[in-house]
C-alpha cells in the first residue's frame, strides 16, 4: 500500500463557494492584522483543508517553527528563531522578472489574496531528517501564469532578501555562505502542481524563522531547495546558479531530489530521522522513499535521466 | 614567578576523585533531560553531539597539562590520568548513542557509515587508537612498559586530532567553533617539538636570576 495518496480532486471542486467568499472577508481581516501585528507575524490564514498523509502524523508546531536551518538568522538549529525577532516581513515586495511577458512586483496584500490552501507535505532535510508539515500557500504555477513566462523560458532562479540590519548571519567576521542564498528549479518543476510557495504554516501566517512572509516547498526535493523570503524570481534559458551547489558541488546538486540510494558523503540517505517522533529512546529512524514519496507524481519529470550523476 | 598556592597533599586524592564527579555531570544531566523529553528538536542527535563535544574537550585538557606546567609553573599532573580516562569514556558513550540510540543497532548502516564518511572513519579511527591508552592508564602498566609506555601514550596527540577533525568533516560550514578546536589541538603539537629548548632556556635564566642576586 503507498504511504501517499495523492488528491485526486483539485482543490477548487471540493470547496464550495460560499467558503471562498467567506475566505476573502477573512483575508481582509488577517490582512490587517498582519499590519499591525509585526514583526510578531502570526495571523491566522484562511485555507482549504489538505489531504492528510494516510499513517503519518504531523510534526509539531514547536518543532517545525523551533528546529530550523536558516543560517540568514545563525548556523544552529535553535538559532532562527532565537535570532529573528527583529525581521520584519511587512512591507514586503517580490519581483518577478526576466523571460517573462508582464514582469510585476508583488505586495504582502497581493501575495496573500492568492486562494490559499493547506498542502500536507513531508519536508526531507538532507541533514537526513524529516518532518510532516501543514504548509498554507498556493502553486507556484499561479503566480507564473500572472507574469506569462516566454517561450524561450527554461529555468526559475529565486533570490532571499539581504537585510545585514535584521538578520544577524549576514553580518559579522563569519559568514557560513556567500549572500543572497540563490536557488534556482527548471520550469517543467516549477510549475508542477506539488511545487507550493507557503506564505503559512498550521493555518498562521508564516513564523520568521521559516521564512517569512513567502518561501519555495518543492517536497520531492531536499529542503534546502526551498528558499525563504524570496524577494526576486526570474525566468531565464539558462540553469541558475544555487547556493549549496556553489559551495560544495561534489556534496549538493542543482537537482537535489530526494533519493535513499545516492548517499550524502557525510550522510547516509537511506534512512531520516522524524522530528518529534519517537523520543530519546524509540526508533525514530525510518526509510527514506524515492523523490520522498511523491515518485507517482513526479518521476516522470526526470524520465530517461541518470538520477545518481544528477543528482 | 607569582605561584598558586599548593593544595596540601592529604587532599590530592580526594580532589581527583572530585573531578571524575565533576566531569560526568555534563553526561548525566545531558541524558536526564534526554529521556525526560527536554531535548528540543532531535534530542538523540543532541545528546550524541554533547557527549563527542565534552570527550574533545577533555583530551584538549588532558594534553594541556604539560604546556600548563612548562608556562605557568603549576603541576596538575596528578589530574592527567582523571582528564584522559573520562575523555575515553565520553567517546565511548558517544559512540554507544550513535549505535544504539540513533541507529538502533542497523550494523549493516553502522558499518557503511564508518567506511564511507569520511568524518565517520576518523572518529573511529581515534576512537580505536583511545582504547590502548585507556588500558594502559595505570601504575602497573606504566611500570610494566617502562619507556615504551611514553612512547604509546604519544597517540593521544594523534587521537585529538582525530576528534577535532571528526567534528569539523561532520558539519556543513567549517564555522568558528571548529576552527578553535583545530587550532587549539594544533598549538598542544606544536607545543611538543618546542618546550625542551624552551624548557632549557627557562633553566637558564632562572640560574642565571639566582646567581646575580648572590
Amino acid at each position: 500500500m503507498p504511504l501517499y495518496r495523492p488528491s485526486s480532486v483539485p482543490a477548487s471542486e471540493i470547496t464550495p463557494e460560499a467558503c471562498y467568499l467567506d475566505r476573502r472577508t477573512f483575508l481582509a481581516a488577517a490582512a490587517g492584522a498582519v499590519a499591525t501585528a509585526s514583526p510578531a507575524f502570526s495571523a491566522p490564514l484562511s485555507v482549504t483543508a489538505g489531504n492528510p498523509i494516510a499513517n503519518e502524523k504531523l510534526t509539531p508546531e514547536k518543532d517545525v517553527t523551533g528546529y530550523n536551518n536558516f543560517y540568514e538568522f545563525g548556523m544552529g538549529k535553535e538559532d532562527p528563531k532565537a535570532n529573528s525577532g527583529d525581521f520584519k516581513p511587512d512591507p514586503w515586495s517580490l519581483t518577478i522578472d526576466g523571460l517573462v511577458t508582464r514582469p510585476k512586483t508583488f505586495g504582502l496584500e497581493d501575495l496573500l489574496a492568492f486562494p490559499l490552501e493547506e498542502r500536507i507535505y513531508r519536508m526531507r532535510c538532507v541533514e537526513a531528517w524529516s518532518m510532516v508539515i501543514p504548509w498554507d500557500g498556493f502553486p507556484l504555477a499561479a503566480l507564473l501564469d500572472k507574469v506569462e513566462p516566454l517561450g524561450d523560458a527554461k529555468y526559475v532562479a529565486f533570490e532571499t532578501i539581504v537585510r545585514k540590519a535584521e538578520m544577524p548571519g549576514q553580518s559579522g567576521f563569519f559568514q557560513p555562505l556567500p549572500w543572497p542564498y540563490v536557488e534556482g528549479l527548471r520550469l517543467d518543476e516549477a510549475r508542477h502542481p506539488l511545487t507550493l510557495l507557503a506564505v503559512g504554516l498550521y493555518g498562521k501566517t508564516l513564523p520568521n524563522q521559516n521564512g517569512a512572509p513567502i518561501r519555495l516547498v518543492v517536497p520531492w526535493k531536499y529542503g534546502f531547495k526551498g528558499i525563504k523570503s524570496i524577494v526576486r524570481i526570474t525566468l531565464t534559458d539558462r540553469k541558475p546558479p544555487s547556493t549549496w551547489n556553489l559551495a560544495a558541488p561534489d556534496e549538493y546538486g542543482f537537482y537535489a531530489n530526494v533519493n535513499p540510494k545516492v548517499d550524502h558523503p557525510r550522510w547516509s540517505q537511506a534512512t531520516e530521522n522524524r522530528i518529534g517522533e519517537g523520543g530519546f529512546f524509540g526508533a525514530n529512524r525510518r526509510p527514506t522513499l524515492p523523490f520522498n514519496g511523491y515518485a507517482d507524481e513526479v518521476a516522470g519529470l526526470y524520465a530517461g535521466m541518470d538520477l545518481k550523476a544528477d543528482f | 614567578m607569582q605561584r598558586l598556592p599548593a593544595l596540601p597533599r592529604k587532599y590530592h586524592a580526594a580532589s581527583v576523585w572530585l573531578l571524575y564527579v565533576v566531569a560526568f555531570i555534563p553526561a548525566v544531566y545531558g541524558f536526564y533531560l534526554g529521556a525526560t523529553g527536554r531535548l528540543p528538536g532531535n534530542p538523540v542527535k543532541e545528546f550524541e553531539h554533547l557527549l563527542g563535544l565534552w570527550a574533545l574537550r577533555f583530551l584538549i585538557a588532558t594534553l594541556a597539562i604539560t604546556p600548563i606546567r612548562d608556562l605557568l609553573g603549576i603541576n596538575w599532573l596528578r589530574y592527567r590520568r582523571a582528564l584522559g580516562l573520562t575523555a575515553f569514556w565520553y567517546v565511548l558513550m558517544h559512540f554507544l548513542t550513535y549505535m544504539l540510540l540513533d541507529q538502533y543497532l542497523d550494523f549493516p548502516a553502522i558499518l557503511a557509515d564508518i567506511a564511507k564518511r569520511p568524518f565517520i572513519t576518523i572518529g573511529m579511527t581515534g576512537f580505536l587508537l583511545l582504547i590502548p591508552l585507556a588500558v594502559t592508564s595505570n601504575n602497573w602498566s606504566i611500570r610494566r612498559l617502562g619507556p615504551r609506555w611514553g612512547k604509546l601514550h604519544r597517540l593521544a596527540y594523534v587521537v585529538a586530532a582525530a576528534g577535532a577533525l571528526h567534528f569539523a568533516l561532520s558539519v556543513k560550514v567549517v564555522g568558528p567553533e571548529q576552527m578553535a578546536y583545530i587550532a587549539l589541538v594544533a598549538l598542544l603539537v606544536a607545543w611538543r617539538p618546542i618546550r625542551r629548548r624552551f624548557n632549557r632556556w627557562k633553566r637558564g635564566s632562572e640560574s642565571r636570576r639566582q646567581f646575580s642576586k648572590a
